[in-house]
């Protein structure tokens, strides 16, 4: 590829080419205005993926603006590679979730991998040791040859480069619908421990500085990642497979430690991840974040193919390589200790004062643009929006009331469904343990992980359940917030603040953008009565493919604080004659549950599921007081498939124990509605006064048992009575069946 | 006793390891880097798990010509205990210190997961702590712990008592379930499973730090007789 092949200002404009690279008319137009003149090839690069919605948040801005951001305990909310809280003791958590949907919708392992390792260093770049992963995965239904696929090879992915960077991956959801069946969700989310005096800022600061460039050489691979991250799929998708990114744990975990080795030399001043956009972003959002220009000097860039133009190296998304600042004069000191771990540190540039991004190559000045042009001054769009008509119908329709005539079978039916269904064939690819730290391993509400040489431990989740966002954006969206926090509760965690994922369709249709504000309402409110603020996270806008959107997936990922490990709670079931208390009422709501999509052939339709967040606050304090009380031995928060497929969670660990509970009322909905801010606690009898006096609203159902059956009784019959160990089978054997 | 855990490029249960014996044996320990040229004031060799070098070509087979490694065999044909675990394990096979190879788990996954383990001799340096027989719970993490030997060699292993460590439940396709090994001399152990993962309560199970506490007790037998 030679550089005279690149089309000169005036083709550009004449043959409208920047509309390929995703900018419009009036943005072009709007370049031209701020440059005064017509941008070049690499200028419009540059542009294109700085002001594409993966980068510049051009069209979830104003819904974003709504979010609480603030807390007494964050440090650094959104703006930064990740959010950063307060845990005590001059110590942080800091977590980001990122998505990796297109990427993994084509090349599957890749797409997932490089996911995680781009999550990773937005934890590192700020100074931190990341301490595990989580995920949350979409896809279609298993019965399809294509979904299967997909899902090994995210899967793979995602243990491929977690395991070997060494990270435990400890926690995650994946929910199984149609609407994702040519859009898989790939979403990462990275904890990681820091001390206050350690916490880093990507920023250009000092005149004269000298701008260097960490780790993997730049290559072919990613061009215009950004841009394609913010197109919907088609069947020319397929095409873009140049654009996914190829991953390199081995390099990643090399960097990892030099970074943090880095992190104690103080002659770093700033440091950023190579992520989206890769050169370009990091260096145009460090220079702007300081009040700074830089200038780079393309030549010495790092490059692992011959001739590369500056468009490539600039737009290039090649992984494991960071950006940083350092004291001129003191190069030596970051080369000699990055040397120790076999990487390189090429000083490429220096920071200047005229706020412009200069770029040069082969002696001639190949782009000069002003920072916050690219960094800033993307434009905002306010889309319009529209209530669909889906909505309306769901709204006008009469309560959904199913006909379940045999409740046993249906239990065992529900626990074979793959969103309800055992895990296992997926984390126990994942190395969860390495570190030593993790003491809830995968598969209870929420993973815990001890903090080594504290008496603390963090608990982590990833939540959100899709369906009760389709049929109510608003109401889901809180939802999704409240169950999170259920989950980390019930782990004996106080929830600390989220990190959200948004994604959905394309915000171009009225239709999807109404979801994403009513959406980002609920969770809004929701983060706003449970105090846990948004310190951080991502948008993935146009998941569509043939026009289809997915259902609006806004992911929760959220962590707490577990002061004593000695609270820490899991979901399942301890010793035999402990109490079986209810916490919440069942009411008769069936849309959007389990229950619905397996009577009604995989749709939903209806009113969702209701939610009171003064109710849900009230009785999550009063649990987790229960919890430190010393008063609970387990507890589990009722989600998809209701209290049945809950009560089962309980004893399908192996641990030999049955559970005996009777239900008064409608047994459909007793057993099967999702009816939320709902618990089920275990309670040892010496406890039982202790406990009811915390939690008073708490309902005696029943008792864990020795003889390993579960059995609801209804109106003095047994409804349902099942050895736990055929239910474990069915639970445990539906995921790897569908594989087959 | 001193321990010294060997940090190659891709290690990521070192630190692991280190607190193992740093926290919960409570005996000395200190990091030492791939490119040491000497091992002489450590009393045990502590390979950890990872992906050294990235595992690529094979698991094992680059790190094997670290600078440390002549060391390590220097240290194995001194007598010193040399434990390698995981990755550690299939390092000690690439540099012929143990005999036999890896190969890809039967169901070509990562595995991770607690599993049982039987003590199939516990008349070792590393397993004399452990009753005849004891069945121990040990996490398992690794995509190539599938070990194979011809049947001469599976012999000899079997008659000189070289199996240490058999699993109950065979997760990865292992000959003879075979999840550890021993050198003849009985100084050089391998094994898949992670005992450095089992040394508390908190973590699931602290079956693993008797076998670090099998190595302690011989070390300072054998100190009081020579000294």
């Amino acid at each position: 590829m030679s550089l005279l092949l690149e089309p000169n200002v005036e083709q550009i404009k004449e043959q409208k080419l920047y509309r390929d690279m995703g900018l419009t008319d009036e943005e072009f137009a709007n370049v031209e205005q701020l440059l005064g003149r017509t941008p070049n090839y690499t200028e419009t690069g540059l542009f294109s993926v700085m002001w594409s919605e993966h980068c510049s948040y051009k069209n979830s801005k104003p819904v974003l603006k709504k979010f609480p951001v603030t807390g007494e305990k964050v440090l650094q909310g959104p703006g930064e590679g990740a959010g950063i809280v307060d845990i005590g003791d001059n110590q942080a958590v800091v977590f980001k979730i990122e998505s990796h949907n297109h990427p993994s919708a084509i090349e599957p392992y890749q797409g997932a991998a490089t996911g995680v390792g781009g999550i990773i260093r937005d934890v590192f770049s700020m100074g931190a040791r990341p301490i595990a992963l989580l995920n949350s995965l979409r896809f279609g239904e298993l019965t399809s040859p294509k979904v299967r696929h997909l899902f090994e090879e995210v899967v793979a992915g995602i243990a491929g480069y977690g395991n070997c960077v060494g990270i435990p991956t400890v926690g995650g959801e994946i929910q199984f619908e149609d609407s994702y069946e040519g859009n898989p969700l790939v979403n990462a989310m990275c904890v990681g421990l820091i001390n206050h005096e350690d916490i880093q800022k990507g920023q250009a600061k000092g005149v004269g500085n000298t701008v260097m460039y960490v780790g993997a050489k730049t290559g072919r691979d990613g061009i215009h990642g950004a841009t394609f991250a913010s197109e919907e799929l088609s069947d020319q998708s397929d095409e873009k497979r140049p654009a996914v990114q190829v991953g390199d744990p081995f390099m990643e975990k090399l960097l990892l430690e030099a970074c943090l080795e880095l992190i104690k030399c103080d002659a770093l001043v700033g440091i950023q991840d190579m992520g989206a956009a890769g050169l370009t972003s990091s260096s145009a959002e460090m220079a702007s974040k300081a009040g700074s220009g830089i200038e780079m000097n393309l030549d010495l860039v790092p490059q692992r193919e011959t001739g590369m133009t500056p468009y490539e190296m600039m737009l290039s998304e090649s992984q494991e390589r960071m950006l940083i600042v350092v004291e001129k004069g003191r190069e030596q000191e970051i080369v000699d200790i990055v040397e120790r771990y076999g990487l390189e540190a090429v000083s490429v540039g220096h920071v200047t004062d005229d706020k412009r991004l200069r770029l040069t190559h082969k002696g001639e000045v190949v782009a000069d643009v002003p920072v916050d042009a690219l960094a800033e001054d993307a434009p905002v769009y306010h889309k319009p929006s529209a209530e669909p008509a889906y909505y309306r119908e769901f709204q006008a329709q009469p309560a959904y009331a199913p006909t379940v005539d045999n409740h046993s079978d249906m239990l065992v039916k529900l626990l074979q469904q793959p969103t309800i269904a055992n895990k296992e064939w997926v984390y126990n690819q994942y190395d969860y343990q390495v570190r030593t730290n993790t003491v809830v391993s995968p598969g209870s509400d929420a993973a815990v992980v001890r903090v080594r040489d504290t008496n603390k431990a963090l608990a982590m989740t990833t939540d959100c359940n899709s369906r009760y966002l389709y049929l109510d954006p608003e109401v889901g969206g809180r939802i999704a917030v409240a169950e999170a926090a259920r989950n980390l509760v019930c782990s004996g965690a106080q929830p600390l603040a989220i990190t959200d994922c948004l994604n959905f369709g394309n915000p171009e249709k009225p239709e999807i953008f109404w979801q994403i504000e009513k959406a980002t309402d609920g969770m809004s409110d929701a983060c706003r009565q449970l105090s846990t603020p948004v310190i951080g996270g991502n948008v993935s806008l146009y998941n569509e493919t043939k026009g289809e959107a997915i259902y609006p997936t806004p992911v929760i990922g959220m962590v707490g604080l577990i002061d004593d490990v000695k609270h820490i709670t899991t979901q399942y079931a301890k010793q035999a004659e402990d109490l079986i208390y209810v916490i919440g009422e069942a009411k008769a709501e069936f849309a959007g549950t389990e229950l619905q999509k397996v009577i009604e052939s995989g749709k939903v339709f209806g009113q969702s599921p209701a939610l009171d967040l003064s109710v849900e606050k009230a009785r999550q304090d009063q649990l987790l007081q229960a919890i430190r009380q010393g008063t609970v031995q387990s507890a589990h928060d009722i989600a998809e498939g209701g209290f049945a497929v809950a009560l089962a969670e309980k004893v399908m660990n192996g641990s030999g124990l049955g559970v005996e509970v009777t239900v008064n009322g409608d047994l459909t909905a007793e057993l099967f509605s999702e009816t939320q801010s709902r618990f089920i606690v275990t309670v040892a009898p010496q406890n039982q006064q202790a406990f009811e006096s915390i939690v008073a609203d708490a309902k005696l159902v029943g008792r864990v048992t020795e003889n390993g059956e579960l059995t609801i009784k209804h109106e003095g019959n047994a409804v349902v009575q099942q050895f736990v160990q055929d239910l474990t089978k069915a639970w445990k054997g539906a995921i790897p069946c569908l594989l087959k | 006793m001193k321990f010294a855990v060997i940090v190659f490029p891709g290690s990521n249960c070192d630190v692991d390891m280190y607190h193992a014996i740093k926290d919960e044996l409570g005996e000395e320990v200190e990091y030492v880097w791939h490119d040491a040229k000497s091992l002489d004031e450590y009393d045990g060799i502590l390979l950890p798990g990872g992906f050294s070098y990235g595992d690529y070509l094979r698991s094992g087979a680059i790190a094997r010509f670290s600078n440390v490694m002549d060391e390590v065999k220097k240290a194995a044909a001194a007598g010193k205990p040399v434990l390698g675990v995981c990755n550690g394990f299939q390092i000690l096979l690439e540099a012929g210190l143990l005999p036999g190879a890896m190969r890809r788990n039967e169901n070509l996954k990562f595995i991770c997961k607690t599993v049982n383990l039987k003590v199939a001799n516990n008349e070792t340096m590393f397993t004399n702590a452990y009753g005849k027989d004891e069945i121990i719970a040990i996490p398992v993490a690794h995509g190539e712990g599938n070990y194979y030997c011809d049947e001469q060699m599976l012999q000899q292993l079997v008659e000189n008592n070289q199996i240490l460590f058999q699993y109950e439940d065979n997760p990865n396709g292992s000959l003879q379930n075979i999840a550890g090994i021993s050198n003849e001399a009985g100084n050089v152990l391998g094994m898949m499973p992670h005992p450095e993962r089992a040394v508390s309560d908190i973590l699931g199970s602290a079956d693993g730090l008797k076998l670090f506490q099998s190595i302690v007790k011989q070390w300072r037998e054998q100190n009081v007789v020579t000294s």
